[in-house]
């Protein structure tokens, strides 16, 4: 609707009221980001339960504020009441295929903010390289980073993260992802992973963390103890993807224990062992966790709070996996149609958006176990040179999905908002890249 | 010529020890006569260099100044650093020219404007893997930035906005930044088809389009029928030929859609005149042929994209042919130089068509001369060029973008047709990607630390 600019007294104030006061805690799952904004003449009120919502309050607001010919600024007339479809939206770094200097991890929160994200996925070490610097293990990183002077994220580091994070209302979900991906646990962490055999003979190659061994869950015990102090929020997420079965296969000392246990030759149900002690541990501790799909589909003994995350994506199947998750009475997450980091040529936001998370068959009660999701920028091929441009505005279509309500859904009018506020980006000074053909008023000055 | 590797012996003595020799001196020798450092450099340039890396002076020789470059920027890829930040580098010999004379990148500056800084930034990078052609694809349907002396009206009407444009002294910043790398410019002024943008500032310049009787308000393709149309290209052409040095001039000719042609009924009526009957091809043909005159008029070379020469149009004898489409072009390339001209390489290597992995492997693996034709036909294909159209590129991510997936074309179109090892293509390239990173970072660093423009337009000059 249009409004004439007004020649009365300009607003020079928005009143924030905040009925819970909470500005010292953490933000959690359960935080009600709800906010209501009423601009009118003489007066501006965002108003909110809690201070998380406030702050989606203020972005939106910041977002209403044009600017005229003159170089005045201007606010519609406007009510809003607001509130988030999901409660997780979350967006996924790696930071162990490439390390990410901290004021990229920094600057990523930043516009995550501005999307309204609330989750911080922070995958931080995997098989290339180990950054996180531990107190506990501090041979971890020494040996298992790709620099340990350069390529670290020292406890300063971390808690400047987790601190940048929660004053924009985001949440920092830390994932050690075990048993598979944890070939850089090795070097620092000796008799830690499975050594692989060639007939009688180690071949000097490791695999998987080594589940038959008492010291393994010694180790794991004392860093999630670590780790679980570190990193504030409730939840953990605990990896357990893509275990390569071949190495636990050619160990004799695993195959013996296999068939001590009586489990013949199905590994998965050695790698639920190893995952269900884990989650002991991790629950022991006071945290609860998430892992992904593979867990769930291994048949592993999971708590009814657990969060599965689901990933795989050949042929849609993930619709199904949702359904399968949901209907077993467990909580989920969706990544699967999410990985921006498999780019293609075109508008590729398009089919981010056109996702729809509950588009499966199920009851009422099964879809709200559905937490929300995260966009998934692995490292593979991505690093500080590419990473901005890379993840935005194209993780702004994952945002709408999981903010908006599930009738947003027209790509013209996504795509001249998401246009836009591509240009706001810029002029905020993010590296964001195009859509499609066209300009901004502040067009990047170049590198 | 073609086919010879470059040979190179390594010294035997690794430079560590005590009293170990040192490298007091790179001596340049330029061969010829006239070194040709204050002309511009040519399809035709020697860019051939000797270098020869021993104590205490090591010497590059070369018959032109722009081997001399490509020699620098070798041996500046030869120096390393130990694990104490001593410098090093390996006695060495070393021959080498390139396989293909046309080594190109093209960038495309009307689907989205490219600040100056990052062109600049662009051939640097290009001189960093010894690309030698800019093809610059400057004005387009969507935006017209380059500012035309004799037609304003061209950029104040065509371009994105009016802070989004090419002066002439941005034109000729990019072409001195480019000489003094070794880079040709060869704008490309596509037409009669991308031309949208053109006809914001030239009225009557593109076809009105009918629905029966009544013209429609839209405009298709530059308009081949009226005089206007070629008095206009004699003037425009005649401007672009004094402002950009380089011999040739890309004039495009690329997807002409002939709808609104046919729904013209002056259009309609000129072919009937021509006898052309109903194939557009021949009316596509006819302007293209107008122009080719202009332009050799003002004694300029032509490129030319494929459908010019697969429509039939009349060529110059040294018209050259760019083999863009993807579907068997090897067979478009025997085409073409069997009928004679003198081709460059796009189709395997647009580098806007992303995918998920290492893509520049397949840009490496091409063969440019896979294709059925003698040898005569062989020597015609004189290069190709890495395209990077802009639908999708802007300043926010061309760097990243483009590089270093264009250094696997560099190579494979300055290296022997032998140097085909992945494995060990990958590890120099990802030597050769940190290196450039280094570079990039320290021409940022001076352009941040330079006070005036001035300062900095000498600062870029001479890196």
């Amino acid at each position: 609707a249009e409004n004439e600019p007004s020649g009365e007294t300009p607003c020079t104030e928005l009143l924030v009221h905040v009925s819970t006061p909470g500005c010292d805690g953490f933000p959690s799952l359960d935080s009600k980001e709800s906010y209501k904004l009423c601009v009118s003449k003489g007066s501006m009120l965002l108003s909110a339960e809690t201070i998380w919502g406030a702050l989606r309050g203020l972005e939106t607001f910041s977002q209403l504020v044009g600017r005229d010919e003159n170089g005045t600024y201007y606010i519609n007339e406007t009510e809003i009441v607001d509130f988030p479809r999901f409660p997780h939206r979350g967006l996924l770094l790696d930071t162990s295929r490439h390390y990410l200097p901290l004021r990229a991890i920094l600057e990523t929160l930043d516009v995550m903010a501005y999307n309204k994200f609330n989750v911080f996925h922070w995958h931080i070490v995997d098989d290339p390289s180990f950054p996180y610097e531990s107190s506990t293990f501090p041979e971890l990183s020494k040996q298992g980073a790709f620099n340990a002077m350069t390529h670290v994220y020292t406890a300063s580091d971390v808690r400047s993260v987790i601190e940048h994070a929660r004053l924009r209302g985001i949440r920092v979900i830390a994932e050690f992802d075990t048993p598979g991906h944890t070939l850089s646990w090795g070097p620092g962490a000796p008799g830690l992973l499975t050594p692989c055999y060639m007939g009688k003979v180690p071949s000097g190659v490791y695999g998987p963390i080594n589940p038959i061994v008492n010291s393994t869950y010694k180790f794991v015990t004392r860093l999630f103890q670590e780790v679980s102090t570190v990193f504030p929020d409730f939840f953990l997420h605990l990896g357990g993807d893509e275990v390569d079965f071949t190495c636990w296969q050619s160990n004799p000392e695993i195959r013996a224990f296999m068939k001590e246990k009586g489990f013949g030759e199905d590994y998965k149900k050695l790698e639920s062992f190893y995952i269900q002690r884990l989650l002991d541990i991790v629950s022991s501790l006071g945290k609860g966790y998430i892992v992904w799909q593979e867990v769930f589909d291994n048949d592993v003994k999971l708590r009814p709070d657990t969060i599965i995350h689901v990933w795989k994506d050949n042929n849609l199947q993930y619709l199904k996996e949702m359904a399968n998750v949901t209907k077993s009475g467990y909580q989920a997450l969706l990544s699967a149609p999410w990985y921006l980091n498999r780019i293609s040529y075109g508008q590729d936001w398009i089919e981010a958006y056109k996702v729809e998370p509950l588009n499966f068959e199920g009851s009422a009660e099964q879809k709200a176990l559905v937490m929300g999701g995260e966009a998934c920028m692995w490292g593979e091929y991505v690093d500080v040179t590419n990473l901005t441009p890379r993840l935005w505005p194209r993780a702004g279509a994952v945002a709408e999905r999981l903010w908006s309500n599930a009738t947003v859904r027209d790509v013209e009018d996504a795509y001249a908002r998401l246009a836009e506020f591509r240009c706001t980006l810029l002029r905020r000074g993010v590296q964001a890249q195009p859509l499609y053909v066209g300009y901004c008023d502040h067009e990047f000055g170049g590198v | 010529m073609f086919g010879h590797s470059l040979r190179r012996t390594w010294g035997r003595r690794p430079l560590a020890a005590r009293g170990e020799p040192e490298l007091f001196q790179l001596q340049v020798v330029i061969e010829a006569g006239d070194p040709g450092c204050d002309g511009h450099p040519q399809l035709t340039s020697s860019e051939a260099y000797h270098l020869t890396v021993t104590e205490p002076v090591a010497v590059l020789k070369a018959p032109e100044v722009w081997g001399a470059l490509r020699g620098l920027e070798t041996f500046s890829q030869l120096v390393h650093e130990d694990d104490f930040g001593s410098f090093l580098v390996n006695e060495s010999e070393i021959n080498d020219f390139p396989r293909f004379a046309h080594r190109g990148v093209l960038l495309d500056t009307s689907r989205h404007y490219l600040p100056l800084k990052s062109i600049l930034t662009n051939l640097d990078a290009m001189a960093f893997n010894k690309f030698n052609v800019l093809h610059w694809h400057i004005v387009d349907d969507q935006s017209f930035p380059y500012q035309s002396i004799y037609f304003p009206e061209l950029s104040d009407k065509g371009a994105y906005s009016s802070n989004l444009i090419y002066t002439p002294t941005d034109v000729r910043l990019v072409i001195e930044y480019a000489r003094l790398r070794g880079i040709r410019v060869i704008p490309e002024f596509d037409t009669p088809g991308h031309t949208q943008s053109w006809g914001k500032g030239q009225k009557d310049l593109l076809t009105p389009c009918y629905s029966g009787e009544q013209p429609t308000g839209s405009f298709g393709p530059v308009n081949p029928v009226w005089n206007t149309t070629y008095d206009f290209m004699a003037t425009f052409f005649k401007e672009i030929s004094s402002v950009f040095p380089d011999e040739f001039i890309h004039l495009g000719g690329d997807e002409v859609d002939f709808s609104c042609w046919k729904s013209n009924p002056e259009v309609k009526q000129f072919m009937k005149k021509q006898g052309f009957g109903i194939d557009y091809a021949k009316l596509e043909s006819y302007y293209v042929q107008n122009i080719l005159d202009i332009v050799s008029s003002y004694n300029k070379g032509q490129m030319v994209w494929q459908e010019v020469f697969d429509h039939k149009a009349q060529l110059k004898p040294d018209t050259i042919v760019q083999v863009w489409m993807a579907n068997n072009y090897a067979h478009e390339l025997s085409s073409v130089t069997g009928a004679g001209y003198t081709a460059v390489l796009s189709a395997p290597w647009y580098l806007d068509y992303i995918s998920y992995g290492q893509d520049w492997k397949k840009y490496y693996t091409v063969e440019p001369l896979n294709f059925p034709g003698s040898e005569k036909q062989k020597k015609l294909l004189i290069g190709g060029e890495a395209c990077l159209w802009g639908e999708f590129v802007d300043a926010t991510n061309l760097t990243p973008r483009l590089w270093p997936r264009a250094s696997a074309v560099g190579e494979r179109l300055w290296s022997s047709s032998n140097v085909t090892n992945l494995q060990d293509a990958y590890k120099r390239l990802t030597n050769h990607r940190c290196r450039m990173l280094r570079m990039v970072h320290l021409l940022v660093w001076l352009r941040e630390n330079t006070a005036t423009t001035e300062e900095l337009s000498v600062q870029w000059l001479y890196r």
